[in-house]
């Protein structure tokens, strides 16, 4: 077990002693960090701290030292978002912080990508995102994709107002094997229900996972119409995201 | 001094309307149908509406123009009509509206974020809110309610709007969520912050409407009472939705949130009604609690 003075990086000793208060979660997070290079953790750093200009420049000369992609990716990037979540999730930061961070993910992830598809190695997963049939509303469903596409995924957005057809389409077409649901309105929440009945009748519905969001939608309604998963914040989508291909992954 | 907010200030109490939304698709607005093209196609509903709410009670009503800037218009092909449906707004509310009754006109979020959270730029959205203002004055509002936002910014330049190009008193109420640490905006300010942030943009009511239930919004309005002298208003669902089979039901009862609403009152609240999921029968229950 390592411990807080371990870490060689000063931002993240401050970081995790004062953002992380459950011990357990603050004694896992310290090992992450632990057990990475220095390099890494300033990566981590940086991301933590918005500093998206920081991040694209560690990245690239991480890089050119020739440290993997994936090691980049895992031990700077991820693991830089997974203390954004914790300070998202008690409250610490909201959404103009986490986007900042999202925008400096995306400038790492911008340098790791292209090594990562010419070595042949596929993103974590596909998503096909969308906000559901007769609603008009989006700024949940970006901020989610904007978090998931920072995290390595691919994501097809079909935008607003997206009929059971679109996204029967696209889960095709894309090979996809998760999908994501918005909808901000009580009255069009039902069209979520309807959007998986139309995989069950098509026979696709073994082969997606489908999660579900937006602020009038609860875990019993997610159940009740039978989702794979709920999400309270674009925070718990990409958590969500990661479980559900995992799942898939062992299933298939 | 408006009329309003002479009477506001006054100290008297005054029960404001429910929900739009909820009545228009009880009134044939399809689920994602844009409320405010009724404005034009349904004249008779609109109106219907409102005197329905005055007639329960309602010393205020609210236009049916939550949604008509041109950001959220444009998404139905409405968005060269922003003045045309605004103006209507306010026209089918002020027709039917009792000598001593008031018409605010609603302006909502425009849907999308201000950089670099998202595309919208400053100078664009105050314009978008500018045009919106100037239809509901044009259809003779006696005050605006900027509703719902979550964002103070976007807030800022809709407060803005409406002073810079009119002399009515404007209610702006904001919409928090419940976290770990407290009450917050999705962008992060708790509700004494937003009062006080509120203040100095030159609202004359403050509040908060939506999100929360009847019991939370009680904290919120004692957070703004502990920092601001301004009168508040507080606009309540009637309870988060639950799912029964397949129809979707607001579960807090007229006669519960009227007796609820004692304690807003108590905290400091002088304006207060229904949000998503109310109807006139709430504002019957109201009116009856607190006006007799």
């Amino acid at each position: 077990m390592a411990e807080l003075a371990d870490l060689k990086n000063k931002f993240l000793r401050e970081e995790l002693g004062e953002y992380v208060e459950e011990d357990a979660e603050r004694q896992r997070m310290v090992d992450l960090y632990a057990e990475t290079k220095l390099s890494m953790q300033n990566i981590a750093a940086a991301i933590i701290d918005g500093r998206h200009h920081d991040v694209d420049r560690l990245t690239r000369e991480a890089i050119d030292d020739d440290v993997q992609a994936l090691e980049v990716m895992d031990d700077g990037l991820i693991a830089g978002m997974a203390l954004v979540g914790i300070k998202f999730r008690d409250n610490f930061i909201f959404v103009p912080e986490v986007l900042a961070c999202a925008r400096a993910m995306k400038a790492g992830m911008a340098h790791i990508e292209p090594i990562l598809s010419a070595s042949g190695i596929d993103p974590i997963g596909t998503v096909i995102m969308g906000t559901v049939k007769g609603d008009l509303h989006d700024i949940g469903k970006n901020l989610c994709i904007m978090m998931l596409r920072g995290s390595g995924f691919k994501v097809v957005d079909l935008g607003v107002d997206t009929s059971p057809d679109d996204f029967l389409e696209a889960v095709e077409e894309h090979g996809a094997s998760l999908v994501g649901m918005s909808a901000l309105l009580t009255t069009t929440m039902p069209n979520m229900g309807r959007t998986i009945e139309a995989f069950i009748d098509a026979d696709l519905r073994d082969d997606v996972k489908v999660m579900v969001g937006g602020a009038p939608v609860t875990l019993e309604f997610a159940d009740d119409m039978g989702a794979d998963a709920y999400g309270a914040d674009a925070v718990e989508c990409v958590e969500i995201a990661k479980r559900l291909t995992e799942e898939s992954a062992s299933a298939h | 001094m408006s009329k309003f907010l002479d009477r506001v200030k006054g100290g008297e109490l005054l029960v404001s309307d429910g929900a739009t939304g909820t009545y228009l698709q009880e009134h044939g607005l399809p689920p994602g149908g844009c409320p405010e093209e009724f404005n034009w196609s349904h004249p008779n509903v609109v109106q219907g509406m409102a005197a329905e709410y005055f007639a329960a009670g309602s010393d205020l009503v609210l236009t049916n123009s939550f949604g008509g800037s041109r950001y959220r218009l444009k998404e139905y092909g409405l968005g060269d009509r922003v003045v045309e449906l605004n103006r209507l707004a306010a026209d089918h509310a002020r027709t039917v509206a009792p000598v001593e009754g008031f018409v605010l006109g609603s302006i909502g979020p425009t849907g999308v974020l201000l950089e670099p959270n998202g595309p919208a730029t400053e100078e664009e959205m105050f314009s978008a809110f500018c045009e919106q203002v100037k239809g509901l004055s044009e259809g003779g509002v006696d005050g605006f309610c900027i509703e719902t936002m979550f964002d103070l910014a976007e807030m800022n330049l809709a407060i803005r709007a409406a002073k810079d190009q009119t002399s009515l008193p404007v209610v702006a109420t904001m919409v928090f969520d419940k976290g770990p640490k407290g009450y917050f905006t999705m962008m992060g300010l708790r509700p004494g912050r937003v009062a006080e942030e509120l203040a100095e943009v030159g609202a004359d009511v403050i509040g908060s409407n939506c999100g929360l239930a009847i019991g939370h919004m009680v904290e919120i309005v004692t957070a703004m009472r502990a920092v601001s002298v301004l009168p508040i208003l507080t606009h309540v669902n009637a309870g988060i939705p639950e799912i029964k089979k397949t129809a979707i039901v607001y579960p807090d009862s007229p006669e519960f949130m009227a007796e609820e609403m004692v304690n807003i009152i108590e905290a400091g609240a002088t304006i207060v009604g229904g949000c998503c999921g109310t109807s006139p029968e709430y504002i019957r229950a109201f009116a009856r609690r607190f006006k007799s």
